[in-house]
């Protein structure tokens, strides 16, 4: 078995009396691609939240590679490689596409307090960012602000965000949410083609997609993981079927 | 289509044309010496304009481009304002560094209150800049015995610019002085927004919860602008309180961190010349209608607030750029 | 120990005269998100319509208030369906802009119709004078304040926790989206509270008069005032503005009476210690 790239320890959260994470324990190995299902309300986008440092838990540890991160701010957490995207875009309206993963490039080399030289010559950055949103069919559009994207580019420039980061774990939340099922895809077929160091853990709700993209397969229910394995595994699994025949309308 | 394997030469280009100086922007500031030649009776007034437009630049540094909405910003310029008028009451007259003082002053305040200002958005945000605001306002009218309280700082002597330019009752040396700080920090502010920190700034703006997951350290990035910005009301404070050599509680004043607000908000915010446009129009409509009683202009800038947020979201440069856009739209 | 109860009561009057003007702006804030500055120009054109009722038509003080009330109520629905509907989703920039301009442009037109001197009124004898209970002077006139104020709270926090409607507000501050999903109108609802804490700001001016004085200024001077109550105290917090009144009530005039160089120093120091003690407030729950 792989060294673990993710993992957490025993994670507890709740808000009052409703618990939305108990004793979540992930292993999530190097440049594996595991999903996150589960029905709506169980805690997956709270899990994230939580691992990525924008929640605090109430108990458990999240260990990134080798070092404990559960201290950590989020910005610090991406310094180290543990990178989200976001199911509803949360994207910069006004920056263009190319300024805003320009943007992440600098962050990532230390450069965003750069208040002296002028942008253009960061060279290498700018080539970068480029390179990135290139890689996502985004080339042509990347001098157009933000919000003139259509739907399914914002997606795509959610995850060169990420990208931009150089992250060694990626966190994708629902990344082809709301996108038409035609296109998801192509979005996912881009995350499968993503280099192997990266380590990725997606939310997803199309089953077809989850069993052609994951390696492995964490199902989540009320706040706990209710069963983990590989795709055949899942699809044999009684009590997941359980779980799904309730909410199977959902799609 | 797949993206061609083109030359990346085309981005930064891109990114390039943004930085490069226009000609409007060479015309503006050779226009900003027309006063002395056409307008000499005007220049108190270009002087007035020339440290409100600092004032307003220095504003438009945190609200137009990191999203800061600041109802206390004159703490900063009255801050400058005091400690440049302190120092020369008690025997440095000295222009030069008694603006760099003043200007570390004011610097130093927004340094100790920007670890405040970094943690809050919202009405939260808004509430602690006004207090910090009347708090200072507070402060200088109950230490009269150093400010002069309500009757303002008496006694304030400047000695002349490099011991040479006195200030002349007409103004040239206050223009000139003024302008030549106003050119000198905006180039200053120029580059900063149009650095990796600028497009940090414009970020935190546009959606301050994207940063942390970017990895950029947000917190960090607003107490540096913030600190940046009160150093330059600082020196705005200070060029009121030598070429005049008067300096008021006004200065501290809800009033005048409202006006600077309408001055950047008119001109167009996020724009850099939006707070320079806006002080000139506002300070040459205020001096062309200072007959009238001071309730009524109340009422205009009241009226034009208004109209500006229904009509100029973005000022009146955002609406010339409209326009130009529009323009360009038609065949 | 008589001086320091009498300072103590005024300071609660003034608590509950401040807790008049600014609960509605609690409420709408606290439902809305609206940074609403202009509140305080309802609270003052509620004065205005007493002095003018009682000046020019000679009408007594009491019969002046209901309509205090009505009228400020009124006209703040007008600009609420018209001018700050269409901003609930704006900046907070963009809602303190058109709001302030508001503020400014309702100054001077007091300014214009009523001069800028300060406003007598001649409130009737029977709310003159003072009762003097175990060495300290009660002016009647605050007792008579006091007693309204609490009458009020009564009635509200009785509204709120009984009534269909109050469920609905409650709702809708609690979670706006929710209450849609359960077939509340939150935009007509709303609408009614905006127009019960204007109307409420509206007879706290009218009864401020003969407390603070009037003139032109009033819709500014006793803006901060409210905003610190409301931040203070916790948005859509009934209970927290209640609290934070007093509070600052107490504070400003126990201040200016034991401290007096200190001026209005203290609430700024209340308000911005609160703030990083609590950032939602004593009761606020964001």
């Amino acid at each position: 078995m792989s060294a673990l790239a993710l993992s957490t320890r025993g994670l507890d959260k709740s808000f009052g009396s409703l618990v939305v994470a108990r004793g979540i324990e992930i292993n999530l190995p190097a440049g594996e691609r595991y999903a996150l299902i589960g029905p709506n309300g169980a805690g997956k986008t709270t899990l994230i939240n939580l691992m990525t440092g924008m929640l605090r838990p109430d108990a458990g540890r999240i260990i990134l590679g080798d070092d404990d991160i559960t201290g950590l701010k989020p910005h610090e957490r991406v310094k180290r490689g543990l990178v989200r995207t976001f199911q509803i875009n949360t994207l910069f309206p006004r920056l263009t596409a190319l300024e805003a993963v320009t943007l992440a490039v600098c962050e990532r080399r230390g450069e965003g307090a750069d208040w002296w030289r002028n942008l253009p010559s960061y060279r290498d950055a700018i080539e970068e960012a480029y390179a990135i949103l290139a890689s996502l069919r985004l080339g042509d559009d990347c001098e157009r602000p933000t919000h003139e994207l259509a739907y399914g580019q914002q997606r795509l420039l959610e995850i060169a965000l990420a990208l931009a980061t150089k992250p060694k774990v990626l966190l994708l939340d629902e990344p082809a949410a709301g996108v038409p099922q035609e296109e998801s895809g192509e979005l996912f077929a881009a995350i499968a083609n993503l280099s192997q160091e990266i380590s990725v853990l997606f939310i997803e709700h199309d089953m077809n997609i989850v069993f052609r993209f994951a390696s492995r397969i964490l199902v989540m229910v009320a706040g706990a993981i209710l069963v983990e394995g590989t795709p055949a595994e899942i699809a044999a699994d009684q009590r997941v079927r359980e779980v799904y025949l309730g909410s199977a309308h959902h799609g | 289509m797949a993206a061609p394997p083109e030359t990346n030469i085309r981005p930064q280009q891109f990114l390039a044309a943004q930085v490069r100086w226009h000609p409007l922007e060479i015309v503006f500031w050779v226009a900003t010496l027309a006063p002395f030649y056409f307008f000499p009776s005007y220049l108190s007034l270009a002087s007035q304009i020339a440290i409100a437009a600092l004032f307003a630049l220095s504003l438009d540094l945190i609200l137009g481009y990191a999203g800061i909405v600041s109802l206390g910003h004159a703490a900063f310029f009255g801050m400058g304002a005091y400690t440049a008028g302190l120092i020369s009451k008690f025997g440095w007259g000295e222009p030069l560094t008694g603006l760099i003082i003043a200007a570390f002053a004011a610097g130093l305040v927004g340094y100790a209150t920007s670890f405040i200002i970094a943690k809050f958005r919202h009405l939260t945000l808004i509430m602690l800049t006004l207090g910090i605001g009347l708090l200072l306002y507070e402060a200088a009218n109950s230490a009269s015995w150093l400010t002069g309280g309500a009757d303002g700082l008496q006694g304030i002597d400047i000695w002349p610019i490099f011991n040479t330019f006195d200030y002349d009752l007409w103004g040239y040396t206050a223009y000139t002085y003024s302008l030549v700080v106003l050119f000198l920090v905006f180039v200053a502010t120029r580059r900063l927004i149009h650095s990796p920190f600028g497009l940090s700034l414009r970020g935190i703006r546009e959606n301050a919860v994207r940063m942390p997951a970017i990895g950029a350290p947000s917190e960090s990035h607003i107490r540096t602008v913030y600190t940046i910005s009160a150093v330059m009301a600082g020196l705005a404070g200070a060029l009121i309180a030598q070429t005049t050599s008067t300096v008021s509680l006004e200065a501290l004043s809800f009033e005048r961190s409202a006006d600077v607000l309408v001055m950047v908000v008119l001109g167009g915010a996020g724009r850099l010349y939006g707070g320079i446009i806006g002080s000139i129009i506002f300070l040459v409509a205020r001096d062309q209608f200072s007959g009238i009683n001071p309730q009524y202009w109340l009422f205009w800038i009241g009226l034009l607030l208004v109209m500006v947020v229904m009509f100029l979201p973005n000022g009146i440069l955002g609406g010339l750029a409209r326009l130009k856009w529009l323009q360009r739209g038609k065949p | 120990m008589g001086p320091f109860v009498a300072v103590m009561f005024d300071g609660f009057a003034y608590g509950m005269l401040l807790f008049l003007v600014s609960v509605g702006l609690s409420v709408t804030l606290g439902m809305m998100n609206f940074v609403n500055l202009a509140h305080g120009a309802f609270a003052m054109l509620g004065a205005y319509v007493t002095v003018t009722l009682m000046n020019t038509y000679g009408w007594s003080f009491l019969a002046t208030l209901p309509f205090a009330f009505i009228v400020a109520g009124l006209a703040s629905v007008a600009f609420e369906q018209t001018l700050f509907r269409p901003l609930y989703r704006a900046s907070d920039l963009d809602q303190v802009l058109l709001t302030i301009g508001l503020v400014f442009m309702a100054v001077a037109a007091v300014a214009y119709v009523f001069g800028t001197e300060s406003q007598p009124i001649h409130i009737p004898d029977y709310l003159r004078g003072f009762i003097t209970i175990g060495g300290a002077n009660f002016a009647v006139y605050r007792i008579f304040l006091v007693s309204v104020a609490l009458l009020v709270s009564v009635l509200l926090i009785a509204g709120l926790e009984f009534t269909r409607f109050g469920a609905q507000i409650r709702a809708s501050v609690d979670n706006q989206r929710m209450a849609r999903g359960l077939g509340i109108n939150v935009d007509r609802v709303f609408a009614y509270t905006f127009a019960l804490g204007s109307g409420l700001a509206g007879l706290g001016g009218a009864l401020a008069i003969e407390v603070v004085g009037l003139d032109h200024s009033f819709a500014l001077i006793y803006l901060i005032v409210m905003l610190i109550i409301v931040s203070v105290g916790g948005l859509g917090s009934i209970s927290g503005s209640f609290v934070a009144a007093v509070v600052i009530g107490v504070s400003d005039t126990a201040g200016k009476y034991y401290f007096p160089y200190l001026g209005a120093f203290l609430i700024y120091l209340v308000m911005i210690a609160v703030l990083l003690w609590r950032p939602a407030g004593l009761f606020g729950k964001r």
